[in-house]
């Protein structure tokens, strides 16, 4: 029943100048318990804007937005999140950084041990317990943010381009781990991302945005991300109908920005 | 002894190392370019040179070299000194170390003067025509003097024979000079004597900085005997008149005449008498100074060159040495009060400067009765009525008991604890640090202390909240830009001299400081952070302390680090305005004395103490944030 309900939601900023910016209009949609949303689309469309919102760091300025009938109004436990850059304090070693939300909500040491233990092994990171943050690689700092945040089991996991900044081959690895824990798991997810590709094969539905304002702009239903979790996932992109798609959406986008070009211009 | 067997060490660690170096280069196999810092990692030998070369400077400018290889040189080169001071007058006579004759000047400069004057007084509008005739003519008899002590004829045959007799004392003392018999033995009673004052005087730099001022080596001797001879010689000499009867008849005259007008003056006639009394002055200048006629004094001056040139050939080896071994600066140049006149002075002998320290150290000796650092019996009774305030007592429930008839107190539980709170209970005794560096040491710790407990937080909060931002800023930004050292007669003032004043003025200093780093750093943590503590479930406060405080400690940090420094500074500068107490104290009083090795000693303490704290400071932060700079 802990579904995520956006109605109308919208989000006007005041810019320098004075002038309101429409980040978001009119977002509404659904998203049922266990569904992994991918959001897609050109930089300065809201989608960071909607995530934050779903997270509770922004209220909108209008509509509403609910997990489970409870309207979001501050940012709370069951809705973890994953930023680009991890994040992590780099004062804690990993199993601190994991433990993190264990030890904010003052649980018992030795059982959070344990937890800590199995989510390490779950995100492939068994024996970095001890190690410092700022020792670890960038994929290797992502896959503490991801058990940090699924340790406290939330409901919903919000991503925010989590894979943005990791180079292709750590990146492919970290994708079939997404698409692992979520199956696993089976938690909510949004994962808002730059790359088609990364959107179409992880997604089981993707919303491609548009700005000014921001929008969704279209809707798709995909079959790869449960394809994903049996085969290899190039094959997955060497499919004739994930290619037709992705060259689909890169146009779109293509004109988009070209159309924003414009505007500026 | 010591300084010179460290001096040899010096120079062979200096030869070896560059030695080594050189090896290294012709050896080692490198990649690195220029411009690649690998080139700049090692060289230990180096730090040997860097090292020995300042060591090297220290000796070789506070003459400890001199000292310590020819300690008999300064007592010398003292005699010496002597001699030259002597000569010196003497000398001035001829064109020897001036350009030319001393009469020749003089001669030149007085007929300026009366020319001047004769100038002057024919323009003066105040002056009645009937006067300034007897004024010109009075000056122009005065010029009339001067050839007439010139004259050759008019050269006495006493003063010849006088000019002789010197001429013949400088030519046999030369001859004398370069004599070994030379000084002549004195009586067994004065060598006595003078061997009894000699044994009396302190060694070279036993007093401070002076050097021992009679002869203790022969040579010494020979100087210091010849200087006596030629004081005698530039005595008569100078006391020495040529005047001639010619001369000494047109003086008269002129002294009759001015006598004559003076007296015929009124006592309204104030400027008339202020011009024959120059008129006075002038032909008195003429009859003491010493003119002579041309060429009579050219054996005399050839005696004394040569006797010059003697005496510096007999300073032989001394010569060189002080030339040598004492750089910027000579003993020869203080003249006859055997001073040190150069570095030597001012920068005190690295022997002298240990062995002073090592007093200083002493818990007997000491600084103003207070040793450097030591330690004193203190009774625990006293560390915990010093740090329990005595309010405890006061707040318990019930009274302070009260006499009672037959004179006694009865003492119950509230005045037991207020004897424990205020100290007075017997316990046993722990050895507490104390002495000059402690007392500047606890200051600057409270200071800091205090401004860390007070600082941090409210920076903190200064960094998060805009009503504190708003509140306090105007507060902090208009104490914190004043020298921290104009605020302290204001603060010594109010706070006193002693330990309060230092440490509020010192928690002043740290307060600024911590509160702006401990801002920057709240006000600087990542907002993803505190999102992402936000859905993890964190409350205010733990994000405060868990999140906020750690990311801020790099800056809170270094803030310290930058108030260590301050403190430091401010410190001794406040210890220099008042105080019983204290390195900067310490240098206070060793100015005032002009103890310059007290004075190298405090600097030196100032410098390693600074440097303990930072690098106690650098170790702290490396153990604390080692993930400074790599978030």
């Amino acid at each position: 029943m802990s579904d995520l309900v956006s109605q109308n939601v919208n989000m006007i900023f005041e810019s320098l100048k004075g002038e309101a910016v429409h980040a978001l209009k009119d977002i509404s949609f659904t998203l049922k318990k266990g569904e992994l949303l991918t959001v897609l689309g050109p930089s300065g469309c809201g989608k960071t804007t909607l995530l934050n919102i779903a997270a509770g760091f922004l209220r909108p300025t209008s509509g509403i937005i609910t997990l489970g009938n409870k309207e979001i109004n501050g940012p709370g436990v069951e809705r973890g999140m994953v930023f680009q850059q991890g994040a992590l304090f780099e004062w804690l070693t990993v199993a601190e950084n994991v433990n993190f939300g264990l030890r904010m909500k003052k649980e018992d040491s030795v059982t959070t041990a344990k937890k800590v233990e199995e989510w390490l092994e779950i995100v492939g990171l068994q024996g970095f317990g001890n190690t410092p943050t700022y020792q670890l690689s960038g994929g290797m700092q992502q896959r503490v943010a991801l058990a940090r945040c699924l340790i406290n089991d939330p409901d919903l996991i919000l991503m925010d381009e989590p894979l943005g900044a990791l180079d292709a081959l750590t990146r492919e690895k970290m994708q079939s781990l997404v698409l692992r824990i979520w199956k696993e798991t089976g938690k909510t997810i949004i994962l808002i991302t730059h790359s088609v590709e990364e959107a179409l094969l992880l997604g089981e539905r993707s919303y491609v945005m548009a700005p000014r304002p921001g929008r969704i702009h279209k809707e798709y239903k995909l079959p790869f991300a449960s394809m994903g979790l049996k085969e290899d996932l190039r094959e997955i992109k060497n499919n004739k109908e994930f290619v037709f798609k992705r060259e689909e959406i890169l146009s779109m986008i293509w004109d988009m920005e070209e159309e924003i070009m414009g505007k500026e211009i | 002894m010591i300084t010179g067997t460290i001096t040899i060490v010096i120079i062979f660690a200096v030869i070896g190392s560059i030695l080594y170096g050189q090896r290294l280069i012709k050896t080692e196999k490198s990649d690195a370019v220029f411009g690649n810092p690998e080139r700049a990692k090692g060289g230990i030998h180096w730090v040997v040179v860097g090292t020995c070369f300042l060591l090297f400077t220290w000796l070789y400018y506070s003459w400890d070299i001199a000292k310590a290889f020819y300690p008999k040189s300064a007592n010398e080169l003292c005699q010496v000194a002597k001699v030259n001071e002597s000569l010196l007058s003497l000398k001035y006579l001829f064109p020897i170390e001036e350009r030319s004759h001393k009469s020749t000047a003089l001669i030149k400069r007085e007929n300026i003067n009366i020319s001047d004057k004769i100038i002057e007084i024919q323009n003066s509008s105040d002056l009645k025509n009937q006067d300034k005739v007897i004024f010109v003519n009075l000056l122009n008899k005065t010029r009339q003097t001067i050839p007439l002590l010139t004259n050759t004829n008019y050269l006495e045959t006493e003063t010849k024979n006088t000019i002789n007799e010197l001429t013949n004392r400088i030519n046999e003392l030369r001859k004398n000079f370069s004599k070994d018999s030379y000084p002549p033995r004195l009586s067994d009673e004065e060598e006595n004597k003078r061997i009894e004052a000699v044994k009396k005087q302190l060694g070279w730099g036993a007093t401070g900085m002076e050097v021992p001022p009679l002869p203790e080596s022969k040579v010494g001797l020979k100087f210091h005997t010849a200087a006596q001879e030629l004081n005698l010689i530039s005595d008569e000499f100078f006391a020495m008149r040529n005047h001639h009867s010619e001369y000494l008849r047109l003086l008269k005259e002129i002294r009759d005449q001015i006598k004559e007008y003076k007296n015929a003056l009124n006592d309204d006639q104030d400027l008339e008498m202020r011009y024959i009394k120059e008129i006075k002055k002038l032909g008195q200048r003429i009859e003491y100074e010493s003119i002579f006629p041309p060429n009579a004094l050219d054996e005399m001056e050839n005696a004394i060159r040569a006797f010059d040139r003697v005496q510096k050939k007999e300073q032989g080896s001394i010569r060189i040495i002080d030339m040598l071994l004492f750089p910027a600066g000579t003993i020869v140049a203080s003249g006859p009060t055997c001073a040190e006149d150069g570095p030597g002075r001012w920068l005190p002998k690295p022997s002298d400067t240990f062995r002073i320290f090592g007093n200083l150290l002493k818990p007997s000796v000491g600084f103003k009765m207070v040793p450097l650092l030591w330690y004193e019996m203190m009774g625990v009774n006293r560390i915990v009525g010093f740090i329990l305030p005595d309010w405890i007592a006061d707040i318990l429930p019930g009274k302070y008991p009260v006499h009672t008839s037959d004179g006694n107190v009865e003492p119950n539980f509230k005045s037991k604890v207020l004897d424990f709170v205020t100290g007075e209970f017997e316990a046993f005794k722990i050895p507490v640090p104390m002495g000059h560096i402690w007392d500047s040491f606890l200051r600057v710790f409270m200071g800091l202390m205090l401004g860390v407990i007070f600082g941090v937080p409210l920076g903190i909060f200064m960094g998060l909240n805009r009503f504190a931002k708003g509140f306090f800023d105007p507060l902090v930004e208009l104490y914190r830009p004043v020298p921290p050292l104009a605020w302290a007669p204001l603060v010594i003032t109010v706070f006193g001299i002693d330990n309060l004043g230092k440490v509020f003025l010192l928690f002043m200093v740290s307060f600024s400081i911590m509160i702006i780093s401990a801002r920057a750093g709240a006000s600087g943590t990542q907002l993803s952070k505190i999102h992402a503590a936000h859905s993890l479930g964190a409350s205010r406060w733990q994000i405060l302390g868990h999140v906020i405080l750690p990311n801020s400690l790099p800056e809170i940090l270094t803030g310290l680090r930058v108030a260590v420094g301050m403190c430091w500074g401010t410190l001794v500068a406040a210890e220099f305005l008042a105080g019983t107490t204290g390195i900067g104290f310490v240098e206070n009083v060793a100015r005032k004395y002009m103890q310059y090795e007290v004075i190298w000693i405090t600097i030196f303490v100032m410098g390693m103490l600074g440097l303990l704290f930072d690098i106690t400071l650098r170790q702290i932060i490396d153990k604390t944030t080692p993930w400074r700079g790599k978030g």
